[in-house]
């Protein structure tokens, strides 16, 4: 095994500042400066503090249902016909995706903060739903910002997260999607600064979330590493997720940047192809540029302003990345991919029918390029793909595409 | 500070002297298009207006409330662009050297032009100040240093949650003016309690000889009137805007109307702000 821990290694950033490189930063609004810089204390104290993380081990392995195992989907490495391919089953925690990781972290520090209410945008509602489950479990108020249209694509997580008592609000300007709940969120917060913790869900924002949210993620790399070394006794040849914003992936990711010997792919959003202007793919298709708090690679016009991206998935509709990847692209370590909607549609009914797993749409890209990866690799190899989601919500959604009628 | 006198400089100066509070006008750059923008610039400048805050459109203004998001979306949608704000300023300078412009607006359409490009074309273009509202102390070395090396001034927000704490960072590298936002909050929302905005500027007027303008929630003459009293300046930003929506034509033109309520709410502004004291 490489030494996970050297010095001047690629697991160190981001600097004092926020930045990994040139990426990440604190670019917001004054009125938000004193709480960002409360909130970096906040999580320093904690991170030093045994009885942050013994708190939040025991909701990770009692309320979450952690470790989420490690699986050989051997009816798809069969399918491909290369590399065997491991699943790292984060579908199967409590509320259906990965995001419960980071919302626990978060909720524990809004509670050592004193928060009075809970904010957070959502795109799939998978991270609202974490949100609503939190704050249900804290017994926190919350208010999920969600765009209009992904109101209307995701209505099973609608009405999880209403059950859960949470608010939902509708945003309907640009293009109703994820870019746009977090300005709304953005602008709640700016005004109810004094009480109101923004629980972010992606490893992007201003400093420390990007961090923040990494760390809370990084569980799943590191109970894939340990669970991949118990499987084959040694570290797999690649690694594949998905990515929006991009926290799955950091947080199978982290574990392993030191890893040379590990192949990391993160599979971004292709829509309706990179050759249209309908897709997610900041990285393949974007520029560095400043948003919701950070520096990192943008989907943009020539003057700056950003674009609506398209992306049959709306958890991967955003036209932004968290930083850590934007940094990752440039110093090389980490080659970012795309899949188009079909490809992911088609990966979905495959998952589905060889493995008797429904993905989310999300994960449902990275097993596309799985399926293109695979069959290029050695029948020794190994694959893990963080399957980060459920396709539960998108099952109505899916059925619309396909033309059925539920 | 700066070691260099701007247009900002002389009109507070000449407002002090003349006893009075100056006031700020806020409008959008290509709203509702670009031709009506450059008159209404004059319009208001003609009006009364002492410094006018120049909105540069952004597909994300997350600081914002409804009123100037849709000034913002209604600049965009004529095409509006950074280099054609640059212009407008540049077209209403040969007419008008004495108000000063500072533009104000977010980051990243400046970073995708490229800071430096944006300042010798800013200054050129007779823009004395910037506002950049996702730009706090911490990232100075982006915009804010260039801007003062090209004599710009740049000036800081302090808002509500500026403790005494935070508050030498805020003003470090504050030029022209400071501008206080009497709400924690989005720009044309809330209208702050007075007597507590009066309270929380005292230990900043302890802290700085800058003068410092007040805004978001100014809506009204009589609100204007009360600011005046006790800072140097007052913002009005969405009171002014809203009038555009509910005077422009089917083609989305300024009309008459436009321009006559625009001087008549900038010309009863000033009025209120001189009998203030």
């Amino acid at each position: 095994m490489s030494d996970s821990n050297k010095p001047n290694g690629l697991r160190e950033g981001p600097d004092e500042n926020g930045f990994f490189g040139i990426f990440g930063g604190r670019f917001v609004a004054e009125t938000l400066m004193p709480n960002i810089l409360a909130l970096e204390e906040a999580y320093k104290t904690a991170k030093a503090d045994p009885d942050f993380d013994k708190e939040l081990a025991h909701l990770a392995k009692y309320y979450t249902g952690r470790p989420s195992p490690i699986y050989l989907a051997e009816r798809l490495t069969e399918h491909f016909g290369g590399a065997k391919v491991y699943f790292k089953r984060d579908e199967l925690n409590h509320t259906g995706s990965h995001k419960i990781n980071n919302c626990l972290g978060q909720i524990l520090l809004a509670k050592r903060m004193g928060a009075k209410r809970i904010i957070a945008e959502t795109g799939a509602g998978q991270h609202g739903v974490a949100a609503a489950t939190v704050a249900a479990r804290f017994g926190l108020p919350c208010t999920v910002y969600m765009g209009a249209k992904d109101i209307e694509r995701q209505k099973p997580n609608v009405f999880r997260m209403r059950l859960l008592g949470a608010k939902i609000v509708a945003v309907t300007q640009g293009a109703g999607t994820l870019k746009d709940a977090m300005n709304e969120a953005l602008r709640d917060w700016v005004a109810n600064v004094e009480d109101t913790f923004y629980i972010i869900g992606t490893a992007a924002g201003p400093h420390p979330y990007p961090m923040m949210v990494r760390d809370f993620q990084s569980i799943i790399g590191i109970e894939a590493k340990a669970q991949i070394q118990e499987e084959e006794g040694r570290l797999p040849d690649a690694l594949v997720a998905c990515i929006g914003g991009g926290s799955n992936a950091i947080g199978l990711f982290h574990p392993f940047l030191d890893d040379e010997t590990v192949k990391i792919y993160g599979v971004e959003a292709g829509g309706k192809g990179l050759d249209t202007d309908e897709h997610c793919a900041s990285l393949a298709g974007g520029e560095p540029g400043v948003l919701h708090g950070n520096r990192t690679y943008l989907l943009q016009d020539d003057d700056g302003q950003i674009l609506e991206g398209h992306s049959i998935s709306a958890g991967l509709d955003y036209p932004g990345i968290g930083p850590e990847h934007s940094w990752l692209k440039e110093v090389g370590r980490v080659e970012y991919v795309n899949a188009t909607d079909n490809e992911a549609l088609e990966a979905f009914k495959l998952c589905t029918r060889l493995e008797g797993i429904i993905p989310a749409l999300e994960p449902s890209h990275a097993l596309a390029y799985v399926a293109k990866l695979a069959p290029t690799m050695a029948k020794d190899q190994i694959i893990v793909m963080n399957l980060c989601g459920r396709g539960d919500k998108d099952v109505f959604a899916v059925a619309e595409i396909l033309g059925h009628e539920i | 500070m700066t070691n260099f006198t701007t247009r900002l400089d002389a009109k507070f100066e000449q407002c002090k002297a003349e006893g009075r509070s100056a006031l700020n006008c806020f409008v959008a750059a290509g709203d509702p298009n670009y031709d009506d923008s450059l008159k209404i610039l004059i319009t208001i400048a003609d009006a009364g207006a002492d410094i006018i805050e120049f909105g540069m459109p952004f597909s994300d203004p997350a600081a914002e409330g409804p009123t100037i998001q849709l000034a913002h979306q209604r600049a965009l949608a004529s095409n509006q662009t950074l280099a054609k704000t640059l212009q407008l300023v540049r077209e209403f300078r040969k007419v008008n050297q004495d108000v000063p412009i500072v533009l104000m607006g977010y980051y990243n359409p400046i970073y995708k032009m490229g800071c430096g490009d944006f300042l010798a074309q800013a200054r050129e273009a007779g823009v004395d100040g910037l506002i950049i509202v996702d730009l706090p102390p911490e990232a100075d070395d982006e915009l804010c240093l260039p801007a003062i090396e090209n004599g710009i001034n740049f000036i800081r927000l302090a808002t509500p949650t500026t403790d005494a704490k935070r508050l030498p960072k805020v003003l470090q590298n504050t030029s022209g003016f400071l501008y206080y936002v009497s709400i924690n909050g989005i720009t044309g929302t809330v209208t702050p309690d007075f007597l507590v905005v009066e309270k929380a500027l005292i230990p900043i007027k302890a802290a700085t000889d800058l003068p410092i303008a007040v805004g978001f929630g100014v809506k009204t003459p009589e609100q204007a009137a009360i600011i005046a009293k006790f800072a140097d300046g007052v913002v009005v930003g969405s009171a002014l805007v809203n009038i555009i929506p509910s005077t422009i034509d089917e083609n989305g033109k300024a009309t008459d109307e436009t321009f006559e309520q625009l001087t008549k709410l900038t010309t009863a502004l000033k009025q209120a702000i001189i009998e203030a004291r």
